[in-house]
Order: structure tokens, then sequence, then C-alpha cells
């Protein structure tokens, strides 16, 4: 029997109960459509968490106060927020002794309470130095930022991010610039107002009021800590020994000689990018298996079609026999049939799946994004699953014993 | 030529067991027209499912055209039911929803006939089961009983069998169509001399053909001409 005859058997055969083929079929789609539209997802959202991550500034190493985390891992480290133990002479140090570092920005941040023309909000308040915009890609939209002088003179001027301008002066105002605000009861001049990065996640980066180190360290927290270094290095490759370089050079300004014990923590931005990418390929993989789910029960109704069909098709089947049919003509005749609804599923799912990746895009939620790989694989797992539920009820069929098929009332 | 020797059949074991055929033998030569008969119970329907190649027998020896088919295994068997039997059954097993054509063609596709041949040759014995072009292309289900198993005659016949197996093929047929199926019988052995079995259980329909083979209880009781064979008025 030609592949050709096997497959006009095939269309027969599917056509002759329509209604039944159709709503197999829409089991296998509903299946290879979720897993590529929740594939897409979760491959979208990956992407947009990498690039906010990118956002944040390239070659990026962020020194932080307190324990030492484990690589690549989340954990809960005691007591880090109020570790105070890095300083603006530290900042310098790795500045003037550490090569293949571009810039050092320093950080103190803290919330506070903010006030303007009797509006409120409660926001960060970043104490950064002149070089801050550099090392994170902030730009600033309206006014200037804060500059070396205001900082060594602990100026109370702010430049504030467009939500929190929003915020204090109404949506998109105008003329926020020679404006003052109140940060934790005192005066400050608004200076500036930075570009949207267009915070998407879980932190707006757009919500928040840039002051000088300084005036953050005298006014607000009342000490001459820091609670971020930000240390830009020169390129990708070199950032590992420069990680490497600053954590000895303040270990030894600490005088901590067992490096588990450092009071302080190097987060490189590769890291953080490797724990968020684990973390969304989670996020995809659960998404896929929810898919998958939906695919298996679609198979599972494939092989609930094809058993119907080989019980109510007996003395078909019995008759084939007898004209000379053999068990591999009647076994292949029906796995053709299995494999051919998982195919038709296979391919209006995929297109399916595609328009509900393309519509969440519309929406604008997730730049969703749809692969040649996970097309190939629904494809490569449709015809898979026609192949292991067919199996079963196309075995039965061959299997019947023509004297009893022929009788089969 | 078929010769079967010493055919017995038994379903089960030990003290369950039933011998349906109790050690049958008889020759039929190429081109005889031969009825078995036989009550329900007799052993008809065991020794057709044997002379048709559907089962083996439990003993004895079963050679079809001199090769010995009585201890093939399934694919075997299938080969010869493919190349030398021509079944046709009392429910005609037509495939529903599917064009005369296509049924009488269904065995050469087997065959492995290549297109054009299948359809010329499936022409060729609807032609000779007495149907004519207009019925062709008619859905299975859209005929008459009468033609209905006319085409599954005609599907017997398509791949050049030795032998011709039918299995009460009257059984769903009022009497005046019965008679036309069996006369359509009567002309393809006499014109074509092919070889045609006809099981019954109605000494009416045996007497059609030009022997007789009478089983009970697993038995030849005889096996005789027929001398008053009757002659159908056959008009298709």
């Amino acid at each position: 029997m030609t592949l050709k005859d096997t497959l006009q058997e095939t269309y027969t055969a599917l056509s002759a109960n329509k209604v039944r083929s159709g709503l197999t079929i829409l089991g296998i789609v509903i299946g290879i459509s979720s897993v590529i539209a929740m594939v897409s997802i979760g491959t979208g959202a990956s992407n947009s968490i990498s690039s906010s991550i990118n956002s944040l500034g390239s070659n990026l190493l962020q020194i932080s106060p307190g324990a030492q985390r484990t690589a690549g891992g989340f954990g809960a480290s005691a007591g880090r927020g109020n570790a105070k133990t890095l300083t603006q002479a530290d900042a310098d140090a790795i500045s003037s002794n550490v090569t293949g570092v571009v810039a050092v920005a320093s950080e103190v941040s803290g919330r506070y309470q903010i006030t303007a023309k009797g509006t409120n909000t409660n926001t960060t308040v970043n104490g950064v130095s002149s070089n801050y915009p550099e090392v994170r890609n902030i730009e600033v939209a309206e006014g200037s930022f804060i500059s070396d002088t205001q900082n060594n003179s602990a100026s109370k001027v702010a430049v504030l991010g467009p939500t929190t301008r929003d915020d204090l002066f109404g949506e998109n105002a105008e003329g926020v610039v020679g404006q003052s605000i109140r940060i934790k009861g005192m005066e400050f001049k608004v200076i500036g107002v930075t570009v949207a990065k267009g915070g998407s996640g879980f932190s707006n980066a757009d919500d928040i009021i840039y002051i000088p180190t300084k005036s953050a360290q005298r006014f607000l927290s009342g000490d001459q800590y820091l609670t971020t270094i930000d240390v830009q290095t020169t390129d990708a490759d070199a950032m590992t020994q420069v990680q490497a370089d600053v954590t000895a050079l303040l270990l030894d300004r600490h005088n901590i000689s067992d490096a588990t014990q450092a009071d302080f923590s190097v987060l490189n931005q590769a890291d953080l990018l490797s724990s968020a990418s684990s973390i969304t390929t989670t996020l995809t993989y659960l998404l896929a298996a929810i898919g998958g789910i939906s695919l298996l029960v679609g198979g599972i109704g494939i092989m609930n079609m094809m058993l119907t069909t080989v019980t109510e098709r007996t003395r078909e089947i019995g008759l084939r026999k007898a004209i000379g049919a053999r068990k591999s003509d009647i076994s292949k005749q029906f796995l053709i049939e299995a494999i051919m609804l998982t195919l038709i599923g296979g391919t209006i799912g995929i297109a399916l799946g595609w328009l509900i990746s393309f519509g969440v895009n519309l929406t604008g939620l997730v730049a969703t994004s749809v692969s040649l790989p996970s097309i190939v694989i629904a494809f490569g797992v449709s015809a898979l699953i026609g192949i292991v539920f067919g199996y079963y009820p196309a075995r039965r069929a061959a299997g019947l014993n023509p004297i009893e098929a022929l009788r089969y009332e | 030529m078929i010769e079967i020797k010493d055919i017995t059949k038994t379903y089960g074991s030990g003290d369950n067991a039933f011998q349906a055929l109790k050690g049958v033998s008889f020759t039929i030569n190429d081109g005889e027209f031969v009825a078995i008969m036989g009550p329900s119970g007799s052993g008809k329907s065991t020794l057709m499912h044997i002379l048709g190649c559907l089962d083996t027998p439990t003993s004895g020896s079963y050679f079809l055209d001199a090769k010995d088919v009585s201890k093939l295994n399934d694919e075997e068997l299938a080969d010869i039911r493919k190349d030398k039997i021509g079944f046709v059954f009392q429910a005609f097993n037509l495939l529903p929803r599917t064009t005369v054509l296509r049924n009488v063609m269904l065995p050469l596709v087997y065959a492995g006939v290549g297109e054009k041949e299948r359809e010329e040759r499936a022409i060729e014995s609807l032609t000779s089961a007495g149907l004519t072009s207009t019925h062709f292309l008619h859905r299975s289900n859209e005929l008459s009983g009468g033609q209905i198993q006319r085409v599954a005659i005609a599907r017997a016949l398509v791949n050049q069998p030795s032998l011709i197996l039918a299995d009460e093929p009257t059984g769903n047929l009022d009497s005046k169509t019965g008679e036309i199926v069996l006369g359509t019988f009567q002309k393809l052995n006499r014109e074509h001399g092919r070889s045609v079995i006809l099981i019954t259980h109605e000494p009416e329909v045996a007497a059609y053909a030009e022997r007789i083979i009478t089983l009970r209880d697993g038995e030849i009781l005889s096996d005789e001409k027929n001398r008053s064979r009757k002659h159908a008025h056959y008009d298709a």
C-alpha cells in the first residue's frame, strides 16, 4: 500500500466524521497554541527583564554594605539595610587604585516623605555623585544634573524622576525647574527632571529624587556612610578582575582577613542578570508545563477518538484483512490517521498561538516573541503525540482477528 | 485446485474442547461451482474460514494450487487471501460513503497494483458482475441490496482469484434479487471459469451449484453432483 493510498484512506476516514475529527483536532489546537503563546510570553518577560537590567548601566558592579551574598542567589542577609560600612573614602580609593575602572559613583538612598505646594508623596531619595548619570544611563530632560560643586557644598538641590514630578506637580507639568520641594521638612530647589526610563517589573526607576551625596549624608541620613558604590568598568571582560580587585581592596581597607566575613558585597551585573534569567527561565518552564498539560489532554482526546473509531470500524478492519491487508497496512492506516489529526491541529495551533502572542504584544504588557525553535518543537511534539497516542489504537486494530472482526455487530 | 485431507478443527482445550470439524476431505477442481450446505453448527463456517485462509486447521492439510497453506502464519495467510481468494459476505461489507469504483479497487490497493490498472480492472470486473457505468461513481449506500451484492462480487473478482468464497450471499436479500445474485455467480462460473464455493444452509440456494457437499456435526454427510441444478433467469 503506497503512502498516497494511505493518505487518501485517511482523508476519507477523517472527513467521514467531520465534527468528531474537528473536536479532536481542537484539543490539539488548544494544547499547541497554549504552548506557543505561553512560551512566547515567558520569553518576552525574560527579554524585558534582561533589557531592564541592562538599562541600569553597562559593565556595572554594585557594592553594597552587609554580608556577602551567596553566588547568584537572593538570600536574605541579616541587617543589610542597616549595615553601614562603606564610605566616600572607599569609593575614592577604588577610583584611584583599581585599574579597569571608568567611573565610581556613590549613592546614599532612603525613603522619605516629600511635599510640594500641598501635594505629597513618599519616594526614594537618592544622594548621588555628579558622575551618576553616565554610570547608570540616566539622561536629563529638563534643567541640569547635580554638579561637583553642588555636591561638595552639600547644596539643597534636587533632580526629579518623571513619575515623582507627575506626583508632585501634576501630569507632565511644565516649568518644574526652579520650584521648591520639601524633603523631610527641608526645602530643596528643583534643578532638573530626568528622561523616563520606562520602569517595568518590580520597581519604577522613574519614581525617584536625586540630590547631592553630601546633602543626603548631612541632612537626611546624618552620617558619613554610603548605601551603594557603583563601579563602571572599561568593558565586560574586565568585570571579573575589577570585582576581585575591588573586593581585595575593600577587605584590606576594612581590615578583614577572611573574605567570608566581608562587611560588604560586590554584585556583578552579570550575576544579577543570571539570577533574573534563572527566574524567568523557571517561569517559562512553568508556562510551558501548563501548555503541556493541555497538550497531553489533547493527546488523550486523540487516543479516545482513535479507540472509538477502531471499535466502530471493526467490521471494516475485518473486511480489509479478509481481502489481503497485512497487519502493517492496518496499523499504518490508523497511525497515520492519528498523526494527521495532530499535524492539522499542530499547524492550526501554531498559527493560533502566534496570533495570541501577537495579541498580547498589542496590549503592551509584555513584548512577546515567538521563536522558531518553539514552533519546530511544537510541530515535532504534535507529531510525536500522534504516534504515541495513535500507537495503541493502531495496534489494537491491526491485532483484530479477521473472523471475529467480520462477525462484530 | 483445492485439496483438503483430514481437516480437523478443535476450539478450546481439555474438558471444554469442542471439535467443530472431525476430519473432512475433498478436492475441488478449477472451474467447479460447489455448494457447502449444512445447518448451523454443522461446521460449515469453520470450514469456510479455513478454505478462505482466515484460519488454520488443528490438523490435516490444505493444498491451494498445490501449495500447502495449512501451516502458514498470519502475514503469509494475508498474502494468500490477497492473491488467491475473493470473498462475498452475507452482510456485503462494502465501505460506506465510498464510491462503488473505489470499493472494488480496494483489494488492488493492498496488492500494490498501479492506479491506472486498478481502475481498468475494477471497471472490467464490475461489468462482469453485471453493473453498468452509471453505478460506478455512486456511493455504496445509494444502491439497492442486489446491486450492492454484485459490487461485492466484483470486488471479489478483481484480483483474479483462484477461488470465490461466498458466505450466505443471498441471506440478506429477497428471493428475486437473491436469484439475480446467484445468476451472477453462475455466469461468472460458466463464462469465466471461476471456481465458486457457496456456503449456505438453504437447499434452494445450494440447488444453483453443480455439486453439493453436505456437512453435519463436523463431518461430510454427502458429496454428490447436483442432478436437479437450477439455472437463474439472469437478467442484469
